[in-house]
């Protein structure tokens, strides 16, 4: 119904065109119940229904955009798109030409549907606090429906709706010591949840025992496919952005410079066939199967938007205006899951990063926090909980030679935060041995 | 619209026990260039309403772009549905808050009463600025722009509440990068993330220096790029408003957010290694530092005349003489917590509920100026204008990085030095600031892009500080 509802807005934008105008759609809408917990309990919970529509209206090479919130009722959004793109039409009038507009004017169209086979949202809340009874369960989730779609007035029409749910929850043992999990989904699993509930709560024995502190130093550390999210993360802050790249702000100019290179283990691509996050654009460009960004170490590819190829002459890739990766996939490799604390030995076991950040962008250096269940490991036995550890260390040396090894499983690890909206992006990611890593405070 | 809300709303029948509306409409528009470039012009009309109700003890909200009759009927059926399927075990009784019932208006200086600027002077404007940027072939990117927002705001309850309040902003902002030799370095105007955001009209541009700012941050990018590292060790650290900002936020702001300390933000923004019983004993830092919760300060970015939840702002110190007094703690979680705090129940649009948020955060001046405070360093390092930040989740152990640092020795600046960075413990790195400036080293900055909450929120806060100095801090630079 709300695919119909869109086509309908779509056919009604093209009725307000005027003789060499042309337009763009992207609609971005979500109905979702978001429910807080903490201690076990539920904080804050409510639904949250939006519809936000990026209009550009096109003349020639000059063009102009707005978002605007609409009620999802037709006539009245009608009435309101009759009158935005007469407002953009007058701004129009202020706006030079634009060198670098590229237009997807072949059109792709084409769906992706999901019917919703999630439960009332209460009903999950019931299912967690029932779970949650004597924990300090904090946490959060979000279930619903999320569509997007794209139209122009060149006739391309591309839908994607999906209902999902969220539950990303903490268990605390005490002060800043907790065990972090999440289940996500189309479809909630009541016995799922639990097992997935009493395997965190099992960790939380390991909390409990007595916070080790240890100096800064360099120490062997295994990063979960969690933690090292964090730190490919960090990738994305324009890292593999062409523009970004091209005008010298990419923390990885000395990777694509062929200066520096990442260990052969490493090997990263944009896999947007085997992600979540829609196959088209909100331009309406649509992505290829899959982009290499670093094989075997070397860097391989970045991300171009349809901006960046006009302005640099080159072949755009389905990269969205701020060429970031959505649908990450790193390598696996060899270490087998089960042999992970064996072959650490003696060091860390980080379970999370912690806001991080550039402390040397030129080379790639970041700084974070270690979070929730970090362990002091002897021999291949967790020893202790580790109180809170600030690092500071190269991706280049992390993720170079000091790269010991990757597991072979990977994780699926689904973003759950959501500014503005909620999102579609995920990374599938091994976990990772380091023989140093750098603590500093 | 507002008058319309305003009848539909009271014709709805809530039946509960508390019922409040919050209308926001918001516009604005994105003007810039880029290498001399137009880049595209974009604007917004952001429209909603979320109704929220306390029932039988329960709390639910609902949020709805449909400002239709039917659409507020269906948010507040979806509120109450909420409130009465969490009222069993929800972590709070909701029905022992007081809420307010505020009636009143507010409105921030305004761009209606600013110096008129068209689109196309404004478009002139940033090109001229732009144009100055490209002094020799290291300059390599080169940006500007100016982002204006208008807010409109209607807070309702089912009994008679009334509040509008009326927002004006203006952000302007500029970044150079230069590059040679294998090294990158970016220089901007207040910051690359806005740290000049003010409300009010375009007498902003002026304050903020956009006008003629073009050639100087471009020369002071090249003089980065030529500048030895910054110096590691432990010295003095001179702080200028654009990091005082930064240092504020997030050492003193996030910690004091009364929500964080109740545990609520423990599974995504953290909690805080300041507990309850600290209030009104802890020192927070040097007999030198006070605090205030300010959103009564008109121009800063967050100032105000009511939260979220109706409650009046007014001017608090919450640190004074180094002792802490008060959380950022709105209505709701001060009746949880069962202690005093201020009106920071906060929400960043229509489509979030209202969480503890800073909102005007900031350092009140000493009696030094910049050149006393200069004279009385052996050894040290000035800096300004963050560019990273990251601190531990109970915002303690903390490592921050500016754009552009200074080495001073013997009292005197020696020479410009690039990627400062240094780190520290909140817990003790107030204690260790040895000289307030005045007013002459003060400035009002913010940013639009605070991040907390579940779900996620950004919302405006502002920052005013003085430049401050601390002794025996760990400074260091990049890797050679």
């Amino acid at each position: 119904m709300i695919k119909q509802y869109f086509h309908d807005l779509a056919d009604h934008l093209a009725a307000q065109l005027q003789r060499g105008e042309d337009y763009t759609a992207w609609l971005a809408g979500e109905r979702s119940d978001f429910v807080r917990f903490n201690h076990g309990k539920v904080r804050q919970a409510g639904e949250v229904s939006q519809l936000y529509l990026t209009l550009r209206l096109i003349q020639g090479q000059k063009h102009v955009s707005s978002q605007l919130t609409l009620a999802g009722r037709l006539d009245d959004d009608r009435g309101q798109l009759s009158a935005e793109v007469a407002r953009l039409r007058t701004m129009l009038a202020d706006v030079a030409a634009d060198p670098h507009l590229l237009l997807n004017t072949a059109p792709q169209s084409g769906e992706h549907i999901e019917p919703s086979r999630l439960p009332a949202a209460e009903a999950i809340v019931d299912d967690v606090v029932n779970a949650a009874n004597g924990f300090d369960f904090v946490g959060f989730l979000a279930c619903g429906p999320v569509f997007n779609g794209f139209a122009n007035s060149w006739g391309q029409r591309n839908w994607q709706e999906k209902a999902s749910f969220s539950l990303d929850w903490s268990l605390y043992a005490g002060g800043d010591k907790a065990v972090k999990a999440g289940y996500a989904g189309t479809e909630w699993d009541r016995d799922a949840f639990r097992a997935k509930f009493d395997h965190a709560a099992a960790q939380l024995l390991l909390l409990q025992r007595p916070a080790k502190t240890i100096a800064p130093g360099s120490y062997r550390a295994y990063l979960t496919p969690g933690a090292l999210a964090e730190v490919i993360g960090m990738l994305n802050w324009g890292g593999f952005s062409e523009k970004q790249l091209r005008s010298k702000r990419s923390s990885l100019i000395r990777l694509a410079d062929g200066e520096q290179a990442l260990n052969p283990m490493v090997s990263l691509l944009e896999h947007t066939a085997e992600g979540l996050a829609p196959a088209f654009q909100s331009e309406g460009f649509i992505k290829p199967a899959k982009v290499d960004l670093v094989r075997e170490g070397r860097f391989a590819g970045s991300l171009i938007s349809p901006r960046s190829a006009k302005e640099y002459g080159i072949a755009a890739n389905g990269g969205n205006e701020g060429e970031i990766m959505e649908s990450l996939q790193m390598a696996g490799g060899e270490l087998a899951q089960a042999r992970i604390l064996a072959e650490l030995g003696t060091g860390l076991y980080i379970s999370n990063l912690w806001y991080l950040n550039f402390s040397d962008r030129m080379n790639c250096r970041l700084t974070g926090m270690t979070r929730f269940a970090t362990f002091w490991v002897e021999n291949g036995e967790i020893v202790a909980p580790l109180n809170v550890m600030r690092f500071d260390d190269s991706v280049y040396r992390m993720l170079g030679k000091n790269l010991e090894a990757l597991t072979r499983e990977r994780e699926l690890l689904v973003e759950t935060q959501t500014y503005g909206s909620r999102q579609t992006s995920s990374q599938l990611l091994p976990g990772a041995l380091l023989s140093e890593m750098a603590l500093v405070l | 619209m507002i008058e319309e809300i305003k009848q539909r709303f009271r014709a709805l029948k809530p039946g509960t026990a508390f019922c409040a509306l919050r209308f926001v409409e918001e516009t604005g528009e994105r003007l810039e260039v880029r290498q001399d470039v137009e880049q595209p012009l974009t604007s917004q009309t952001d429209r909603g309403v979320m109704i929220t109700v306390i029932d039988g003890g329960g709390y639910g909200y609902a949020a709805t772009s449909d400002l239709s009759t039917a659409g507020l009927q269906a948010a507040l059926d979806r509120a109450r549905a909420w409130a009465a399927a969490t009222r069993s075990h929800s972590v709070f009784d909701y029905g022992k808050v007081a809420l307010p019932r505020p009636t009143g208006r507010y409105q921030s200086p305004s761009l209606s009463q600013s110096p008129r600027w068209t689109r196309r002077e404004l478009l002139d404007l940033l090109m001229a600025e732009s144009r100055a940027c490209k002094l020799d072939d290291r300059i390599v990117d080169w940006h500007a722009f100016i982002e204006r927002k208008q807010s409109r705001q209607l807070y309702l309850t089912h009994d008679g509440a009334e509040v509008e309040q009326l927002f004006d902003f203006v952000m302007p902002g500029l970044a150079v990068t230069a590059y040679g030799d294998g090294d990158s370095q970016t220089r901007s105007l207040g910051g690359q993330y806005n740290g000049y955001c003010r409300q009010g009209g375009f007498e902003i541009l002026q304050q903020a220096g956009l006008i003629g700012a073009g050639r100087r941050v471009a020369e002071e990018a090249i003089e980065l790029l030529t500048a030895p590292n910054c110096p590691s060790g432990t010295m003095d650290l001179l702080l200028k408003p654009e990091q005082m900002m930064l240092q504020i936020h997030e050492s003193i702001g996030h910690p004091l957010e009364l929500d964080r300390i109740l545990g609520d933000e423990r599974n995504y923004a953290g909690t805080s290694f300041v507990t309850l019983d600290m209030f009104g004993q802890y020192q927070y830092g040097s007999e030198l530092l006070n605090v205030s919760y300010d959103p009564t300060l008109a121009h800063e970015f967050a100032a105000f005349g009511w939260d979220d939840d109706g409650t009046a702002g007014a001017k608090t110190l919450l640190i004074k003489r180094g002792k802490l007094l008060k959380p950022l703690g709105g209505a709701i979680s001060q009746a949880r917590a069962g202690i005093d705090g201020v009106a920071n129940s906060r929400a960043c649009s229509w489509n979030r509920a209202p969480i503890d948020r800073m909102a005007n955060l900031n350092v009140e001046p000493g009696d030094k100026t910049l050149a006393e405070m200069i004279a009385g360093i052996e050894r040290g390092v000035m800096m300004d204008t963050n560019v990273s930040w990251s601190i531990d989740d109970s915002r303690n152990k903390f490592q921050f990085g500016c754009e552009q640092g200074w080495l001073i020795e013997n009292g005197e600046i020696r020479h410009v030095v690039k990627n400062p960075n240094y780190r520290g413990i909140s817990a003790t790195f107030w204690r260790s600031l040895k000289a307030v400036g005045n007013m002459s080293t003060f400035d009002v900055m913010g940013t639009p892009y605070c991040g907390k909450g579940e779900p996620s929120q950004v919302i405006r806060v502002g920052h005013a500080s003085p430049a401050c100095l601390f002794g025996n801090v760990d400074v260091f630079g990049a890797e050679e």
